[in-house]
This record gives structure tokens, C-alpha cells and sequence, in this order.
């Protein structure tokens, strides 16, 4: 699947099937700090991605502060 | 996985709640937790006319999005900070956001109405980014707030911020902040009021109110924010939250709870050596309030 990570902005490519947790654990991701979106959808931790997916895994944390 | 509330399918997983919920009742949720924090805080009343700080981002749109929602009287106060591309862009998906919902959008340009711009200026005053912007904002969307004849100024601090923000100050013992810290600051000194509606609410579940309400927000983070310790500090919560899920809001509203009130003396005594600052009026400890120093070498340093 093709797997498109923002801040910086990255693509991977990842085979599937695979859970999303089993994903973000791969990749080193906290799932605290990402939201997962398949097609425009978010997906649950439990998700299994296909092969043919096209993923977004958008981080959440931002912002400066002084 | 199953939503809590109406056994349909889920969409987002909430760990600190023990909770899936669907599209639907996720929005519930977010506006329910507002709504609380509202009460619970004594924020605001209904009637009153808020302001509410906007950047673009994620948190502000779905504040002011929510906020429209429960039915509150709310004009949004956009600040451009002259940072290149992202303002442009912050601006744009603002501008946007105000376009669609047919709701009121003041707008403030630091570079075209006062002269200087956040890189340059936070250069010429020795000041960190980060330190410049959130200066220039507190001073004005308070002084907005006075001008207009809001009653409060609404700004999209969620839990995770505060807890980096309670975080880095207890990690520095720094009283007089901690006293500070509260979901509402009380009017006074020439400040209107001041509250945080989303402290119930992670930046998680405010990215995933957007994108369930297809509210497009900027997604790219600032670029003078990059490397600055209130990321470092939210990292490391999120390590911690990732073991054990509800530690971030425990920290928070423990605090809250059980230990503000033990810095508000400090608090209180440092508001009460304020005076007017002799250049714009603001209450500040010295003679020149920090805004307008800021103001002043950055202009110096342009001319």
C-alpha cells in the first residue's frame, strides 16, 4: 500500500494485509500523536489495510508556545 | 471496533476514554465535552459576545466550529504573523472556514499594521519565535477584544497544550505560571476575560473533529515552531500516555484540582505590582510592557 506521512511530507511503500496498529508500531509511530485515514475515512487501531490501500498518516501534535 | 454510544461502526478509538466512537457521536462527544468545560469553568453566558482566536490550525476552526454550534455569539480574530507561506496559507483556510459558515472574521497583519513581521522580529528582539508570536497574540487579541466590546477572548488551548504548558513549568518550578494556569483567567487590569473551551479534548480528537466535519485546516506544522521544547514536552507525554492511557488528563485536572490553588498567591501578588504601561496603556510590570519593546526594536531594526 502506499502510505503518505506529512511534517515532512514522505511516501512509503508498505505491503498488506496489516493492521493499523501493526503499522504504526512498525514504522516507530506513537498512536497518540496520528490519526490513521484511509480514502478520506478515518480508521480504527483494528483496521486491516490492503494492498491496494492508500493510507494517510497524519500527525496530530503541533503548535509553538512561549 | 464498536461506538460507544450507538454500537455502529467505529472510526476513532479513544484509549483514555475506554471508547470507539462512530462519525456522528464523536461530534456529539467533542461538542458534549465543550459544553461541559464551559459550565464547569463558568466560561461564558449565553448572550455574551466572543472572540475567538484563530489560526488556521485544527484547533481554533473546530473551536469557533463548535462554539457556532452551541450557539454562541462568536467573531473570529485572525492575526497574520508574516511567516512566509504558512501565514499565506493559515490565512487562506481561515478565510475559508469564515466563507462557508457565513460567520464574522476580523483580521489583524503584524507586518502591514504594525510593522514588523515574527522572523524579523523575533531576531531583533532576542526573543525565541515562539516567544514573539504567543507575545504578540496575547497583547493583540486582548486589545481586539477591548476595541470591539467582546466580553471574552475564546482561544483553542486543548488538554494536550496545557499539559506540555503544566509540564514545562513544573519541571522549572515556575510558580508564578503555575498560578496562572487555569481554564479561565479573570477580567481585569484592562484584560477581558480569557478561556480555554477545548481542555477536555486532545489534538487528536480535534484533528479527527475536522476531518469528520470537513473542515480544512492546515496541516503543515509552523516553521519556526519546528524543534522548540512545548513539542519535546508533548512527545514525551504521548510516550507516557501511550503506556498508560488517561495519564496526560489525570496530570491536568489533578492539578486543577489539587494543586492550583497552592500558586495563586504568587499569582496574585505578581498582578497585583501591574501598572499601566507607559506606552499603550497595558498592565505590565515594568514601565514598557513587552509588546510594545518588542514592537519598538523590531521597528528599530527595520528602519
Amino acid at each position: 500500500m502506499r502510505v503518505l506521512l506529512r511534517n515532512p511530507r514522505r511516501e512509503l511503500e508498505v505491503p498488506g494485509p496489516v493492521a493499523v496498529h501493526a503499522l504504526l508500531e512498525r514504522l516507530a509511530i506513537n498512536r497518540e500523536s496520528v490519526l490513521v485515514i484511509r480514502s478520506d475515512t478515518l480508521v480504527t487501531g483494528d483496521a486491516v489495510l490492503q494492498d491496494d490501500d492508500v493510507v494517510e498518516i497524519r500527525q496530530v501534535i503541533s503548535g509553538g508556545a512561549a | 471496533m464498536k461506538c460507544r454510544r450507538c454500537k455502529g461502526p467505529a472510526v476513532i478509538e479513544l484509549r483514555r476514554h475506554n471508547a470507539g466512537f462512530c462519525g456522528d457521536c464523536f461530534v456529539h462527544h467533542c461538542r458534549e465535552q465543550v459544553r461541559r468545560a464551559i459550565d464547569e469553568h463558568r466560561m461564558m453566558a449565553a448572550g455574551e459576545r466572543v472572540l475567538v482566536a484563530v489560526s488556521g490550525g485544527k484547533d481554533s476552526l473546530a473551536l469557533w466550529d463548535i462554539l457556532i454550534e452551541l450557539g454562541y455569539s462568536v467573531d473570529g480574530l485572525y492575526l497574520g504573523l508574516g511567516i512566509g507561506e504558512y501565514s499565506a496559507s493559515s490565512g487562506d483556510h481561515t478565510r475559508a472556514f469564515a466563507a462557508r459558515r457565513g460567520a464574522h472574521l476580523i483580521e489583524i497583519d503584524l507586518p502591514t499594521d504594525l510593522g514588523f513581521d515574527i522572523p524579523n522580529g523575533s531576531r531583533a528582539a532576542k526573543r525565541v519565535p515562539c516567544s514573539a508570536c504567543g507575545l504578540s497574540k496575547r497583547h493583540l487579541f486582548n486589545q481586539a477584544a477591548v476595541d470591539g466590546g467582546y466580553d471574552v477572548v475564546a482561544t483553542g488551548h486543548n488538554l494536550d497544550d496545557e499539559a506540555a504548558v503544566l509540564f514545562g513549568n513544573v519541571l522549572r518550578w515556575n510558580i508564578e505560571y503555575l498560578g496562572r494556569q487555569l481554564p479561565v483567567l479573570a477580567a481585569g487590569l484592562g484584560f477581558v476575560r480569557k478561556v480555554k473551551p477545548l481542555v477536555r479534548l486532545g489534538e487528536r480528537e480535534m484533528a479527527a473533529y475536522c476531518i469528520l466535519r470537513g473542515i480544512d485546516y492546515i496541516v503543515e506544522e509552523c516553521p519556526m515552531a519546528e524543534g522548540n521544547r512545548h513539542l519535546a514536552y508533548k512527545e514525551a507525554l504521548n510516550d507516557i500516555e501511550e503506556r498508560s492511557p488517561g495519564a496526560k488528563a489525570a496530570f491536568y485536572f489533578e492539578f486543577l484540582e489539587k494543586a492550583s490553588h497552592l500558586f495563586q498567591a504568587t499569582a496574585d501578588a505578581t498582578r497585583a505590582e501591574l501598572r499601566p504601561c507607559s506606552s499603550c496603556g497595558s498592565a505590565t510590570p515594568g514601565d514598557t510592557c513587552a509588546f510594545c519593546k518588542l514592537r519598538a526594536r523590531a521597528g528599530a531594526a527595520s528602519s
